[in-house]
């Protein structure tokens, strides 16, 4: 079901600068689980948009199939969204985005829908550097199925009935860092502040930015045993460094360079402001990133983030050398070469 | 030995080579210098799923009539290939020639004495007049081009013209070539008894025609339909399509002043992300299409049943060869008519155009885009490998400057501005077909696209009438349809008849020769070719104004007579089948052969 949020405007509500209130940017009232972390993500979503003032008509969302692939429908009202199949949210944005590079993509995927039956895909949209949001609300279990192991759940963690899970999780942040991911991030839904920043980050990067949000399912997966839980990510989380975009019109305080900070510009004038919280980190650096996360790991921490950022790979449209204006506003007589080219050409195969 | 009948213009000639020894443009000469002379021709390609050493076999038909089908004749073989000469020998027709190289002696016991064998020396002479290996293999080929012309009186001066064209910029190689010629013609000339009666003769006038592979009209119909974005994963035979889609569009979709391209092609990791961007980039408004084969539609069908049930317009282009599974991926078929048809689970129908040469292709590749954009749904062009990988002469390809794309019922943020409320699926003309918005434009216009049960305002839902009434407007849609496609082709037989024939797609070529040897023998058939599926209320009527119809397809199962029982099913007992399915291209003389056998057992029936 879908039940419509009702609108009220209250007078005097802050706007963002293009005049619109937080309100705006929210969607049709969640039909997920209370307490869902899925829901804390929306929450910053909307946040992040409202804050970086993108027009919602200038916003896609897809999704995939599953709990996390519900999101889409619960932020953002006036933007077009998209609910795809199982695992393939990524070609659907894909040939979206190459479409209309004009657009903001964001896509919000699960577990299953990103690390199982869509693993090929999350690969290939991150080998093409597609500009865009790709969010992975990682809760470790298949929801909707009511309970099953995920390709993420840690080995050792339990399922509410007790089982324990044996094989090695798909870690989303360390594969999308080895398979040569342009922006990749660790977060938590409970964890809003570091969130909103991050999620901004992304959507400002030039290319494929990879979320991957620990997102606890609290029917499911919210019991001792699993690792994956509200208390379990509380106690492990490890802030390595984190991220604040800077919009190009913004004045870079003093203030915010206090401490170990060092700041990533990007090509529309912004600025990714990195901000180390443990010095030993540097998130510019594949090796030294996969080997931090590495340690980390086998102490049972989680590590969170911007863990990784290169902002120079080339995206899917500077590879290929795509025109700026957008493919669906071209003008069907520059696309066609007419009856006079088709008789010079025939002449070739006489 | 039999007396041998003169065949001016009107000969099968077939070289035997090894895949990747360069005889591929040895070929295309001797069909171009035949073209040339006004002689209507056809080139088939018979090669191996391999990249080089493997046996490969083209065939040029020659027919003053006009006839562009396989016939299963050959009259001149040219057998360069010692691993299959013993087979290439058995094929020459009887009172035939077979010519090939002498360097080496072939075993005495491969001889037939219905025929006439002719040794050229070819790799001997070329050894002697060129010093680099490599040249010297590619020259063996250009010399039986050179024999052949001696012996089949093809015009030397439309040669050595096509060769200056061909290498225009490198006058070097045209020395070497006509070198080459040199050696085969005059080894022929001082030899034999030239010409032989299986020969060329200058001809008509060949000007307003071209030669062209379906897969090269169809990407230069996608590239005229204004289709932007391209998404594949390479796959046998269906590869050219986007080869030629890429090539075109180098040449006419740059932008002169900053180099940027106009459109935006992707090689997908697999053909289900294919058919994912294919059909994202139509939903903002894109034209956008992929070419593939059975398998590909096979590994597509989730997303095509979600473009259908979500009614987004997409385009797939099937270049069907021999299935089931990987089957024979260089020969052709057409295996995939139900599989189109019916793509994916639940209830799914799709709109499918069948060309039935490149000049089709060229021109259904356009009315595919705005098919599929009229109806918001996924369409298909079904061609095969014969349409697509071999060279046919068809008309020269026209477009009307007027043209402008059918975008179908799209709504811009003007003609949102006058309405209340947008709603997704609404059926506000009666015809099925509801009214879309593109992404980027408006959120007045925003909706939620979802393969999930939705209502006619776009929103979910798990009702039960909720979720009918969808499905039943889309039956009204498909209706719709019917009146869209293009109509099925009648030729008429000469007196009027009971019998009728039905065909699709590459086996038109063998229904028009065998009408015209059936009728010599005083069988008359009306002729309907199908040229989409849903059917026009055409097909129907004729199925019902024959008593008996055959109906000819190149797959085992009889897809297509399944398909018109399903709309007919109360006449399904006239309906025969013609069948062909050795993965080769269908002859004339097996749709002969199929009307007589049926006739003849009728006949006996009655008796």
């Amino acid at each position: 079901m879908t039940f419509a949020r009702p609108k009220i405007n209250l007078p005097g509500q802050k706007v963002n600068e293009i005049g619109l209130a937080l309100r705006d940017y929210e969607g049709s009232l969640s039909t997920l689980c209370a307490g869902c972390g899925h829901d804390s993500i929306t929450a910053a979503l909307v946040q992040a948009l409202w804050e970086m003032s993108i027009r919602p008509e200038q916003l896609i969302k897809m999704s995939g199939i599953g709990c996390s692939s519900k999101t889409p429908a619960y932020f953002v009202h006036g933007a077009h969204g998209f609910n795809s199949v199982h695992g393939r949210m990524p070609s659907v944005a894909t040939g979206a985005l190459a479409g209309n590079r004009d657009l903001v993509g964001i896509g919000v995927s699960g577990d299953g829908d990103s690390l199982s039956i869509g693993f090929g895909q999350f690969g290939h949209v991150i080998r093409r550097n597609v500009n865009m949001l790709y969010l992975i609300e990682n809760n470790g279990v298949y929801g909707l199925t009511k309970g099953q192991f995920s390709a993420s759940a840690d080995a050792g963690s339990t399922s509410k009935k007790g089982e324990v899970n044996q094989m090695q999780n798909i870690n989303a942040v360390a594969t999308a860092i080895s398979m040569g991911a342009s922006f990749v991030g660790r977060s938590f839904s409970g964890d809003r502040e570091q969130l909103v920043p991050l999620i901004k980050a992304a959507i400002a990067h030039p290319g494929c930015a990879v979320l991957d949000v620990v997102s606890p399912c609290v029917t499911f997966n919210d019991h001792e045993g699993s690792t994956k839980s509200y208390a379990y990510t509380r106690d492990h989380k490890l802030r390595a460094v984190e991220a604040d975009l800077i919009s190009p019109r913004a004045e870079i305080k003093a203030s915010y360079y206090a401490g170990d900070t060092h700041p990533v510009r990007l090509h529309d004038g912004s600025t990714i402001l990195l901000r180390k919280v443990d010095p030993d980190y540097d998130p510019t650096r594949r090796n030294n990133a996969l080997g931090y996360l590495e340690r980390h790991r086998s102490r049972g921490e989680i590590v969170t983030g911007l863990l990784y950022i290169d902002q120079n790979v080339t995206d899917m449209h500077s590879q290929s050398r795509t025109t700026a204006m957008p493919l669906k506003a071209m003008d069907y007589e520059r696309l066609n070469p007419g009856s006079e080219a088709l008789r010079e050409l025939q002449k070739g195969m006489k | 030995m039999p007396a041998t009948q003169s065949r001016i213009n009107d000969f099968v000639l077939k070289i035997a080579t090894v895949n990747g020894t360069g005889s591929a443009s040895a070929n295309g000469l001797l069909m171009k210098a035949l073209f040339r002379m006004g002689v209507p021709v056809t080139g088939k390609n018979l090669f191996p799923s391999n990249i080089q050493g493997l046996p490969t076999w083209y065939e040029i038909r020659a027919s003053h009539a006009g006839y562009m089908s396989a016939t299963g004749r050959v009259d001149v073989m040219v057998a360069m290939n010692a691993q299959t000469y013993q087979k290439d020998l058995d094929e020459v027709s009887p009172g035939g020639f077979l010519v090939y190289d002498s360097t080496w002696p072939r075993d005495r016991q491969l001889y037939r004495d219905d025929i006439t064998v002719l040794g050229v020396p070819l790799a001997k002479m070329c050894n002697e007049a060129f010093s680099v290996a490599r040249i010297r293999i590619l020259m063996k080929n250009v010399a039986y081009v050179g024999a052949l012309a001696a012996l089949m009186d093809i015009d030397l001066d439309v040669i050595k013209t096509l060769l200056e064209e061909t290498f225009a910029s490198k006058p070097k190689l045209v020395d070497s070539n006509l070198k080459a010629i040199m050696l085969g013609y005059d080894y022929a000339q001082e030899n034999f008894a030239c010409p032989l009666p299986a020969r060329a003769e200058t001809m008509g006038d060949n000007s307003g025609n071209i030669i062209i592979t379906g897969n090269e009209a169809t990407g230069l119909g996608c590239l005229y339909a204004g289709a932007t974005v391209g998404a594949w994963y390479p796959i046998t035979p269906s590869t050219g399509v986007m080869d030629s889609f890429t090539d075109y569009c180098r040449r006419f979709r740059m932008d002169p002043e900053t180099g940027d391209k106009l459109y935006c092609i992707i090689q997908a990791e697999d053909e289900l992300a294919a058919a994912g961007m294919v059909i994202g980039a139509n939903w903002v408004g894109a034209r956008a299409f992929t070419p593939t084969s059975g398998p590909g539609i096979s590994l597509m069908s989730e997303f095509i049943g979600f473009a259908y049930y979500a009614e987004i317009p997409s385009v797939f282009i099937d270049v069907q060869r021999v299935g089931p599974s990987t089957g024979m991926p260089t020969r052709t078929q057409q295996c995939d008519v139900m599989l189109c048809a019916y793509a994916s689970h639940g209830d799914t129908r799709h709109p499918i155009l069948f060309p039935a040469n490149p000049h089709e292709c060229f021109e259904m590749a356009v009315s595919v885009f705005d098919l599929a954009e009229r109806l918001q749904t996924p369409v298909f062009l079904a061609s095969d490998l014969d349409i697509g990988m071999n060279d046919w002469m068809v008309p020269e390809l026209s477009w009307d400057d007027s043209y402008r794309p059918d975008r179908g019922k799209v709504l811009g943020p003007e003609e949102l501005a006058k309405m209340e409320r947008f709603v997704r699926y609404l059926d506000v003309d009666g015809d099925g077909i509801t009214y879309r918005t593109l992404p980027g434009e408006d959120p007045k216009g925003a909706y939620f696209v979802r393969g999930s049960g939705h209502n006619r305002y776009g929103a979910y839902t798990e009702d039960s009438e909720q979720y009918q009434d969808i499905m039943d407007r889309l039956l009204v849609k498909w209706e719709t349809a019917k009146t869209l496609v293009p109509d099925a082709v009648l030729s008429k037989a000469s007196r009027k008849t009971s019998l009728g024939i039905l065909a699709f797609g590459s086996s038109d070529g063998a229904v028009i020769e065998a009408r015209d040897r059936l009728e010599a023998e005083g069988v008359h058939l009306d002729y309907l070719r199908i040229r989409a599926f849903p059917f026009s209320a055409e097909v129907v009527e004729f199925l019902r104004a024959h008593e008996t119809i055959y109906v000819v397809e190149q797959n085992r199962d009889a897809q297509m007579k399944s398909l018109l029982m399903l709309e007919a099913n109360d006449i399904a007992d006239r309906l025969v089948s013609i069948l062909h399915y050795n993965g080769l291209p269908i002859p004339s003389d097996c749709v002969v052969q199929g009307v007589t056998r049926h006739l003849k057992l009728n006949k006996e029936a009655v008796a």
